[in-house]
């Protein structure tokens, strides 16, 4: 590391045999190839050096620049929601449309409702909407209609149940399993399950979204009779399939930096291995839990196409687990290429994007500054 | 007693961390059982080859082939040279404690937890409402909306930001694993820090930023929810000529027919065929990914 550095100050280092080297600037003009000549062309090579680093420097600036750019832009296409002053619409309670794109389980008037809705479109866009506070705290989210409402709250309420739902599924199973690989696994058992782990990742999100919308969604509905086949659950569960990777990986990678002095300590004490397991390698290894839970939570809430897929996208409120939502991203996913741009329903798009931003990065830079640099601390304390 | 319950637990933890194990396992065989055997009957080279035909019921899924292929290789062509230029800065010459290196750790490892829909929003907003909106009144004063709307262009860019830690993870690890020596040698020569990383690090880790390029397409070729909206169409009857040109892409297909098709049942054929062609493909991809980091652990331990 050393050796690099005084590298770098080239310029500075060669403040001194430049001086000297006035001259040779005249003798390489004249093609000379005297000792001084080749001193002028290390200088000017050490210019180049100089770019070069500045220039790396630069481009690795880059991903902090589109980081900026991301917060800039995504809040510029939302900025008019707080500057609009135009008049609230009353929010009145209206059954929401059950839109959902496995449709088969609609009813016929549903069905109807729907292209309805469909047919409206064009029509819509001229109607003034507004996306007053007020109007976003409300309960009914119906941006293509006559009088479109912008209520947040079921989508919110949405994104909520179906991160509940798979990181509840998740969390237990990938911790499990990475506790298994650490302190039980035969080596066998390793090589299966860290490759297979590999895969899931590799997963194509559209493509569990579709395992969840064909196969598994029929499963569920013959196993446990729900009434919509597409429903909070299912997409709940489908989603855990791509947590688990984060939370397993995260947690296998800092359930191994456990130092081996501790669980060494420990077996000879006398403690068995699943005592040890569960009573000193887990509680070490928490920070690093409590990392991979919250980016698991923070793939979970900002997924898009497996939701989209698999919940069935009926905005309503409730409580119930078994019935069809609309997340905060599958709206953005689904709606979004068929606003107007610039009108309130793009603008509160923008919006949405937005919050979901703002949570990816929140959770983010909590494990970055929090979590990390107590693990690190913990482990070098010992 | 308390041997007992010992006893229990003793076989119960691994037993229960056992099974889930299992569960991951067993779920993974399901979705690739499934897939390959729902889509099985409809491969065929016609298929891989046709294009779609009576509404999009019948016939093959070239264009989506081919669109993919093209967004991928854009997104390398703008991602990998950027990726492997941060990850050079990273390992070579920021220092560990320097605010900057810092900053663009943490910028990369925000860039790798934005949600994949979030990208699809800077797409609109930046490169096609801004930039492309500009570029049209400079280029022809806004008369004809060219640039300033979807296509593989933006889908492409806003896919390698989106790839961009992949790459820079993925190159710095191989990076980091030329040893020492090497370098030392190399400038105990005489050789400058530049010449030292252009001719001794990066030759030595070529795998690495092939590793990271194959990783980085392997992610952009599955992602759909960034190019929903900045370039992915329904269905075109012509392959994209110019980087204007909108284009269909494998997963976004996917998504639509198995969706928004009217007929949904009559179409499941190819819907399945379709994602097992972007399974094999991203499985291709991982386990070349896998190979050739294999080969670089392995260099580095000798």
């Amino acid at each position: 590391m050393d050796e690099p550095t005084t590298l770098n100050e080239t310029p500075v280092a060669l403040a001194g045999p430049g001086m000297e080297n006035q001259t040779s600037r005249v003798s390489k003009r004249s093609g000379s190839t005297s000792p001084s000549g080749e001193l002028w062309w290390r200088k000017r090579f050490r210019l180049a050096e100089f770019l070069v680093e500045k220039l790396v420097t630069a481009i690795a600036f880059l991903s902090f620049a589109f980081i900026v750019l991301i917060f800039a832009f995504v809040f510029r296409e939302a900025a008019p929601v707080f500057s609009s002053s135009r008049e609230i619409t009353p929010v009145t309670s209206k059954p929401a449309e059950q839109e959902t794109y496995g449709e088969e389980q609609l009813g016929d008037a549903q069905r109807g409702a729907l292209t309805r809705e469909r047919e409206k479109t064009p029509v819509e866009q001229t109607g003034e909407g507004s996306a007053t506070v007020r109007n976003l705290v409300g309960k009914t989210w119906q941006p293509v209609s006559s009088q479109p409402k912008y209520g947040l709250l079921p989508l919110v309420i949405g994104s909520l149940k179906v991160t509940i739902v798979a990181v509840l599924i998740a969390a237990p199973i990938a911790i499990f399993s990475a506790l298994f690989t650490s302190a039980f696994a035969p080596k066998w058992a390793k090589e299966v399950l860290k490759p297979t782990i590999e895969i899931l990742a590799g997963f194509p999100s559209v493509v569990i979204g579709f395992f969840a919308l064909i196969a598994m969604a029929t499963f569920f509905q013959n196993a446990f009779g729900f009434e919509y086949r597409l429903n909070a659950f299912v997409g709940g569960v489908a989603l855990s399939l791509a947590v688990i990777p984060i939370i397993y990986t995260i947690t296998e990678d800092s359930l191994t930096r456990v130092p081996r002095v501790m669980t060494e300590a420990s077996l000879a004490l006398g403690a068995t291995r699943w005592q040890t397991a569960l009573f000193v390698i887990l509680p070490a290894a928490t920070p690093g839990i409590f990392a991979a839970m919250l980016l698991g939570i923070g793939r979970a809430f900002g997924e898009t196409m497996i939701v989209l897929m698999a919940t069935g996208n009926a905005a309503i409120v409730s409580g119930n687990f078994f019935e069809p939502v609309r997340t905060m991203s599958a709206s953005i996913g689904a709606e979004m290429a068929e606003v107007v741009f610039g009108d309130t329903h793009y603008t509160v798009l923008f919006l949405i994007g937005s919050i979901l931003f703002l949570f990816s990065f929140t959770l983010n830079a909590i494990v970055e500054i929090f979590v990390r640099q107590r693990l690190m601390r913990r482990f070098q304390g010992q | 007693m308390k041997t007992l319950r010992q006893k229990l637990f003793g076989l119960s933890v691994p037993a229960l961390s056992a099974l889930c194990a299992f569960v991951i396992v067993l779920m993974v065989l399901l979705i690739i059982g499934d897939i390959v055997l729902g889509g099985w009957g409809t491969l065929s080279w016609e298929f891989l080859s046709g294009v779609p035909k009576e509404g999009m019921t019948a016939g093959g899924i070239y264009p989506a082939i081919f669109g993919t292929f093209l967004l991928v290789v854009i997104m390398s062509i703008v991602g990998v040279p950027i990726g492997t230029i941060t990850a050079i800065y990273l390992s070579e010459y920021a220092s560990q404690r320097s605010i900057l290196a810092r900053v663009v750790r943490f910028a990369v490892n925000t860039l790798a937890g934005v949600p994949a829909i979030v990208f699809g929003l800077f797409g609109l907003g930046f490169f096609i409402q801004f930039v492309g909106i500009r570029m049209d009144q400079v280029l022809t004063g806004g008369v004809q909306l060219k640039w300033g709307q979807p296509n593989i262009l933006w889908a492409s860019l806003t896919m390698a930001l989106l790839t961009l830690p992949v790459v820079i993870v993925s190159v710095e690890e191989a990076i980091r694993a030329v040893p020492r020596e090497l370098r030392e040698a190399s400038l105990a020569l005489g050789a400058t820090k530049w010449e030292t990383i252009r001719k001794v690090v990066l030759p030595n880790s070529i795998t690495g930023i092939l590793t990271g390029a194959i990783l980085a397409v392997s992610r952009g070729a599955g992602e759909v929810a960034p190019i929903l909206f900045t370039g992915a169409a329904y269905f075109l009857p012509k392959l994209p000529g110019s980087l204007s040109d909108q284009f269909m892409e494998l997963g976004y297909h996917i998504y639509i027919m198995s969706t928004q098709s009217p007929d949904v049942e009559a179409t499941r054929g190819i819907q399945y065929a379709t994602t097992l062609v972007l399974l094999v493909l991203t499985f291709t991809l991982n386990f070349a990914a896998v190979f050739l980091r294999y080969r670089i652990r392995m260099k580095s331990i000798r």
